[in-house]
């Protein structure tokens, strides 16, 4: 397993080094005849997946640095030219973005299956406490790199895990203010996480190389528990494990490309699309879905100083669990007790991290206080006490025993999974009944939109009147500031050539300067200019408006969502349902009423709209009738203004989707295939070793 | 890496004039990136605040104690929740005066910390009257 290599490179050159640093025999005995335990599963393809995703973020990261500007007044909008500008920039973020979700799901499978199988017991504690120091430089490196892109979560965000530390007694307020490098989050904060961002990565690979070292010392564990005896309990490492990994890789990038390619939102929050703001927090402040359950259990405490340390702790537990779990077998599949309590562990850690995710009031405090409760027992009571009055199943006298023996002992993790996943499901149900007794708003009706789904594409002829509705009604109030009239003329867009475009841009006067004479002066506008903004700063728009600055209209249908609700976001995800944006943008344009409903007062200035959160908005009523005339013969109607100018809307938010979208499929393609080679070839490698 | 120079210069203090805040309206300003509110109570919201009995609360301090005398209609506090930072809305909430919505803290009209995980009240800022209609902050 470990000391000397006695690996002799045949080709001279290689000899040559190799008598000087022994790095080919390093190589050939970790991942080449390395033994690998025969019983394997595949949750044993999480290491190489984790490994995998961490490449593809450290090489995106790079790549995306090259692009970004680390500024306060900057940051968001370079975020938004290089999903725009950059050449397959819509890529490298999305692959970046979901890539960080997706790096946690391996994590948490990886976490989850050392739990199950013992992973943490003697001899593998140092790798285990190594592990979750990669866990937690890794929550530290998500947390600093959603701070990035500068949008409203990324700074309430930053402002609510910053301020965690000013809970600590005498110090903390000072500690805060070295994070902040000033007197709130601001621009210092946004660059020294950006340098950490960096950072961090490489000191997760450095400890990924402690880890996989301590690894190859102590052995891997294994489904049955028992450590390797003979040859026959292993097989070399290549082709066997090498193999099996790449076909759970390929799999697990199947789930990374459909989050790549069709939904990239989905684990977002639309908040984010909105530039931040240090004078307006959010209604909700919700954090990345991987720190859920550790929010939840912040929120259940109600002393702040007890919250925080309760939230560190649920963490800093798992470095002590080979203490706390003293039986003497490894592996659940031979501790009938443990295993049950596995699961409703696991049910405990989902239903907390959907408690996260809702507002901390009614019977959301209630159960989060119980299930933190559930969360701490398993570690402090439930274990300890297993250790002591469990009786175990007989374990197998070596792999190869367990090996031959393997029959049908598969009902009984079944029967466990079936009771935790029924209790879930009534408490699921519990909570959502009372999220709707409180709701009680209109949630938008769901429209038929081109663009939806897998082949998606837009309509041009709704673009295109849409374009002229931002122009003659929109444009009055609302900007367009990060789309340029060259975009006009490009490739899933309207469908303008590009003299078209550079015709529509000479309509405009655009302010240029300043001249030789030092003087600003205005000009008609080229391709490459941007839409003029109907004011000229935000101050200037709010006093305009009654109070209210009009939204810049370039992202608004990506910055605005309504709540799903449980179960609805599970069936999203599989049939990509990704247009809550377009379809709440649309409602509110025609979900004006002349009287508000009984019982509802609007205030002096603001009018009723059905979808608004709050029913007061301050827009009037944009859209009527007849207001715009259409070329193309479409009809009048304020129903076809709503849904074009919503497309057109659409387009301006993701210009490249319909790009996103084909691309998509050509790599499911491709993976599809690549997938089954893999998968054959692993079972013509494997066929005499099962 | 604690704050530098020029972030240190840009805290300096700031004036601002009360004059155009009418009664039960309160405004926002910035200071060291930090929003203050100002608020102009009114007579139930100052009633209210000095009617509860100190020694109940969670934080015990005086409304006497948190503005100044002879200008017990002014309240300025800095809005940022004591809890985890976020910045409390004003006029809601159960105590006519902030609410927060991150994890709804509860504020009376003298931004006292009523109810919620916020252990503090909102903290008041250095100030002091330049003239009857003018404060300067800092
Ligand atoms: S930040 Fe205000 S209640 Fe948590």
């Amino acid at each position: 397993m470990s000391g000397p290599s006695d690996y002799q490179p045949s080709n001279p050159a290689l000899q040559w080094i190799e008598r000087r640093l022994p790095i080919f025999g390093l190589i050939h005995s970790s991942f080449v005849a390395y033994p690998t335990p025969r019983n394997l599963n595949y949750w044993w393809t999480f290491g190489a997946i984790l490994s995998f995703m961490l490449g593809v973020q450290i090489l995106t990261g790079v790549i995306l640095a090259m692009h970004y500007t680390p500024n306060a007044d900057l940051a968001f909008k370079s975020v938004e030219l290089i999903v725009r500008d950059v050449n397959y920039g819509w890529l490298l973020r999305n692959m970046h973005a979901v890539g960080a979700s997706m790096f946690f799901v391996a994590v948490y499978v990886h976490m989850f299956r050392g739990l199950y199988y013992g992973s943490y017991k003697e001899p593998r504690e140092v790798l285990w406490i190594l592990g979750v120091i990669i866990y937690l430089l890794m929550m530290a490196t998500g947390f600093m790199g959603y701070v990035l892109p500068w949008g409203q979560m990324s700074f309430w965000g930053a402002t609510v895990i910053t301020n965690l530390f000013s809970a600590i007694p005498y110090v903390g307020e000072s500690i805060v203010t070295l994070l902040w490098g000033g007197y709130s989050v601001g621009n210092p904060t946004l660059n020294r996480f950006f340098s950490l961002h960096y950072l961090l990565p490489f000191v997760i690979a450095g400890v990924v190389v402690l880890h996989v070292w301590a690894l190859h010392v102590a052995g891997q564990n294994n489904p049955d528990g028992v450590e390797p005896k003979t040859e026959k309990d292993t097989v070399p490492f290549t082709p066997h494990a090498t193999i099996k990994d790449m076909f759970g890789v390929a799999c697990f990038m199947l789930l990374y490309a459909w989050f790549i390619f069709y939904m990239p939102n989905y684990l977002g929050d639309a908040d984010n699309y909105i530039p931040a703001n240090p004078g307006v927090t959010p209604p909700h402040i919700v954090p990345e879905w991987y720190y859920l359950p550790f929010y939840a259990i912040l929120r259940s405490i109600p002393n702040k100083l007890a919250g925080v340390i309760a939230m560190f702790g649920a963490i800093i537990i798992l470095a002590f669990l080979p203490w706390l779990d003293s039986a003497r077998t490894k592996s659940s599949k031979y501790r009938p007790l443990a295993k049950q309590f596995f699961w409703i562990f696991v049910v405990v850690c989902i239903l907390l991290g959907y408690l996260g995710a809702q507002p901390p009031e009614g019977i959301y405090v209630i159960a989060g206080r119980v299930l933190t409760v559930c969360y701490f027992a398993y570690f402090l009571i439930v274990l300890p006490l297993l250790a002591r009055i469990e009786k175990p199943r007989p374990v197998p006298n070596s792999i190869s025993d367990a090996v031959l023996a393997k029959t049908g002992s598969r009902s009984t993790p079944m029967v466990s999974t079936a009771i935790a996943l029924a209790l879930a499901g009534s408490l699921f149900a519990g909570s959502i009944d009372s999220a709707k007794a409180s709701e009680g708003s209109d949630t938008p009706p769901a429209n038929k939109w081109s663009f939806s789904g897998p082949f998606g594409k837009f309509d041009r002829g709704a673009l295109q009147r849409g374009l002229k509705v931002y122009k003659e009604v929109c444009a009055n109030c609302h900007g367009l500031s990060y789309v340029a009239f060259r975009n006009l003329a490009e490739a899933g867009g309207p469908g303008y050539s590009v003299a078209q475009a550079a015709a529509f841009a000479s309509e405009y006067k655009v302010k240029d300067g300043p001249n030789d004479a030092g003087d600003m002066f205005e000009r008609p506008g080229r391709p490459a200019d941007y839409f003029p903004s109907p004011f000229p700063n935000e101050q200037a728009a709010r006093a305009a408006n009654g109070g209210a600055a009009p939204p810049d209209l370039s992202l608004i249908t990506k910055a605005r969502s309504y709540k799903r609700g449980f179960p609805w976001f599970v069936f999203d995800f599989f049939t990509q349902y990704q247009e809550q944006g377009p379809d709440y943008v649309a409602a509110v344009l025609q979900g004006y009423e002349e009287k508000a409903p009984e019982g509802v007062t609007i205030p002096e200035g603001s009018y009723y709209n059905k979808y608004f959160p709050g029913h007061a908005i301050k827009m009037p009523k944009p859209l009527s009738d007849g207001q715009v005339t259409f070329d193309d013969g479409a009809p009048a109607t304020v129903a076809q203004y709503a849904k074009d100018v919503t497309t057109f809307l659409m387009w301006t938010a993701e210009p490249h989707m319909e790009a996103r979208k084909r691309l998509g499929f050509q790599v499911f393609v491709f993976l599809i295939i690549f997938a089954g080679l893999m998968y054959f070839t692993k079972k013509k490698v494997w066929a005499d070793s099962h | 890496m604690n704050p530098d120079a020029s972030t240190i210069a840009a805290g300096a203090p700031i004036e601002v004039d009360l004059s155009p805040i009418a009664e039960g309206q309160d405004i926002k300003v910035f200071w060291r990136g930090k929003p203050i509110y100002i608020s102009h109570r009114t007579k139930k919201q100052i009633d209210e605040a000095r009617a509860v009995n100190v020694a109940s609360l969670p934080d015990p301090q005086s409304d006497e104690a948190r503005v100044k005398s002879g200008h017990e209609q002014w309240l300025v506090v800095i809005g940022i929740c004591t809890h985890l930072g976020c910045i409390p809305i004003a006029h809601e909430g159960s105590y006519d005066g902030f609410f927060c919505p991150c994890h709804g803290s509860q504020y009376d009209s003298s931004g006292r910390i009523r109810q919620g995980p916020a252990p503090a009240n909102l903290p008041v800022p250095p100030y002091q009257f330049v003239s009857d209609t003018k404060i300067q902050i800092g």
